[in-house]
């Protein structure tokens, strides 16, 4: 199965262009007469290295990551990857790590064997190639472990380590901690720095303040389906600009 | 009283001593439900992830079928495939009526929808559970239905045996279409009927021990598959 897989992607994901940079304007989604995002306008490209999203919950965050992914659609505004609309099979050269980590029932190592087949590398190489990346990882005294047997901290770094298996040309990351204990926020946090200095862009989603200020290069503050600010991380935790993103900072409850 | 132990007495003997008579039927009735859950999985195991993943015109009417066949009595099915065998049936040419192949055509038609019924159940559950990963991969249904499929091969072992039991246990539509010939279709199920009719009620008790064994380990086999999955939704039909 994974072979007619492979043999799919090969050519296609081979020949297909870059995503980045990925471009939202005038996105809205409005969902029971309220507007969960109001007109957002985006651009995350190479230049970037770490965009945190922070916003109160209900800002629009996970809504605005997932259609900058090609995982929704927005109710209208356009969304371009490297200047072209998204198709199927680019989205693949996107990583995703979603709040919940939810691999196959297999072993570590067949999870990344999958992903790799996906993008058509052979399946001579993919043991190889996946054993090398949970090696980066930290990972591979787990690789002949089943993946759904791991605990919660152990299962999210194989979604990382799977995410980032085949070289994605951007990591989008939704609250990838937020059901971890600080060990493993803290394990997870060093196989992502990991993967910044490897030059991959990544935009996290996170409502965890000293996280932000630990990975953060940009900050772009969300509230109410709208961004409110985007700047560098040491000048918005300095001096945040609006009001809500000030409050924000200093914990008080934004609504 | 003594009857009935004599015949038990009689029966047990005959299971310890493996009569060739016993065997020659427990055998045939392996081959032709094997055979006839094999094919039921072949169809039916796509046929549901389709029906679980895809969204396409006549979706629904297609699981009305199922759910329709999945309550049709074995004798009905024995009865449609006679009339489709038969010298004036349209597949009459084939001349399958009262071979194992008319049996197999029987109990595929039989537990096709079952299995079909099941694979679509736990496909589902998997792609609600696998949707947005899945997305972000960007899998066809079709790729998606694979993906699913070898995802829920344990849960999936279960609809086979499932099936397995519906056919191996069933009579009324094998009696039809093989019309219990000896030595050529006599299966364990319609072998009973026979033989206790006969008043032959050792080889009747014998063949049913031997029933009675299969539907245990096959329970057995299902129960120790279900815990493999702590998440696993009940399995049921739930069309």
């Amino acid at each position: 199965m994974q072979k007619s897989l492979a043999s799919v992607g090969l050519t296609e994901v081979a020949q297909s262009a870059a995503v980045l940079p990925i471009s939202a304007s005038g996105l809205r989604v409005t969902r029971g007469g309220r507007a969960i995002l109001d007109g957002v306008d985006f651009t995350l490209s190479t230049a970037h290295a770490t965009t945190v999203l922070l916003g109160p919950n209900g800002a629009g965050k996970s809504v605005l990551v997932r259609i900058l992914a090609g995982l929704l659609n927005a109710d209208s505004g356009d969304v371009t990857w490297a200047g072209l609309r998204p198709d199927r099979r680019r989205i693949r050269r996107i990583g995703f790590v979603f709040q919940r980590p939810v691999l196959l029932q297999r072993t570590v190592l067949e999870n990344l064997e999958y992903a790799l087949g996906l993008h058509g590398i052979p399946a001579e190489d993919r043991a190889t190639t996946a054993r090398q990346a949970l090696a980066r990882a930290g990972l591979e005294h787990l690789a002949g472990q089943p993946a759904r047997q791991l605990s919660g901290g152990e299962q999210q770094r194989v979604a990382l380590a799977r995410a980032v298996v085949c070289n994605p040309d951007v990591l989008i990351l939704d609250e990838p901690t937020a059901n971890l204990d600080p060990a493993s926020t803290a394990s997870f946090e060093r196989s992502l720095q990991s993967i910044r200095a490897n030059g991959t862009p990544i935009l996290l989603i996170t409502h965890d303040l000293g996280q932000a200020r630990r990975l953060a290069d940009t900050v772009v503050f969300m509230h109410l389906g709208r961004i409110r600010e985007q700047s560098p991380a040491a000048e918005f935790f300095a001096a945040a600009r609006s009001a809500e993103a000030r409050a924000f900072v200093d914990g008080e409850i934004v609504v | 009283m003594s009857t009935l132990t004599d015949a038990f007495a009689d029966s047990v003997a005959l299971v310890a001593r493996l009569d060739p008579a016993l065997l020659e039927i427990v055998v045939l009735s392996l081959r032709v439900s094997l055979t006839a859950v094999l094919l039921a999985a072949m169809i039916g195991m796509p046929l549901g992830a389709l029906l679980a993943v895809a969204r396409f015109r006549g979706r629904r009417s297609i699981i009305v079928l199922i759910n329709t066949l999945m309550g049709l009595p074995p004798v009905v099915v024995g009865l449609l495939v006679y009339l489709m065998l038969s010298n004036q049936g349209p597949l009459g040419v084939l001349q399958l009526l009262y071979t194992p192949g008319a049996m197999i055509i029987a109990q595929t038609i039989l537990i096709t929808p079952i299995i079909a019924a099941l694979a679509r159940q736990t496909i589902k559950d998997l792609n609600i559970e696998h949707d947005e990963q899945l997305r972000a991969y960007g899998l066809s249904a079709f790729e998606r239905a694979q993906t699913l499929l070898y995802e829920g091969r344990v849960r999936l072992a279960t609809a086979l045996l499932a099936g397995f039991g519906r056919a191996i246990a069933e009579v009324g539509a094998v009696i039809i279409v093989g019309g219990n010939i000896n030595h050529v279709t006599r299966t364990m199920t319609t072998a009973i009927a026979l033989e206790t009719s006969r008043g032959n009620l050792a080889l009747a008790l014998a063949l049913g021990l031997i029933l009675l064994s299969m539907a245990l380990a096959i329970n057995a086999l299902v129960l120790s598959l279900r815990p493999v999955r702590q998440t696993a939704a009940p399995l049921g039909v739930r069309l």
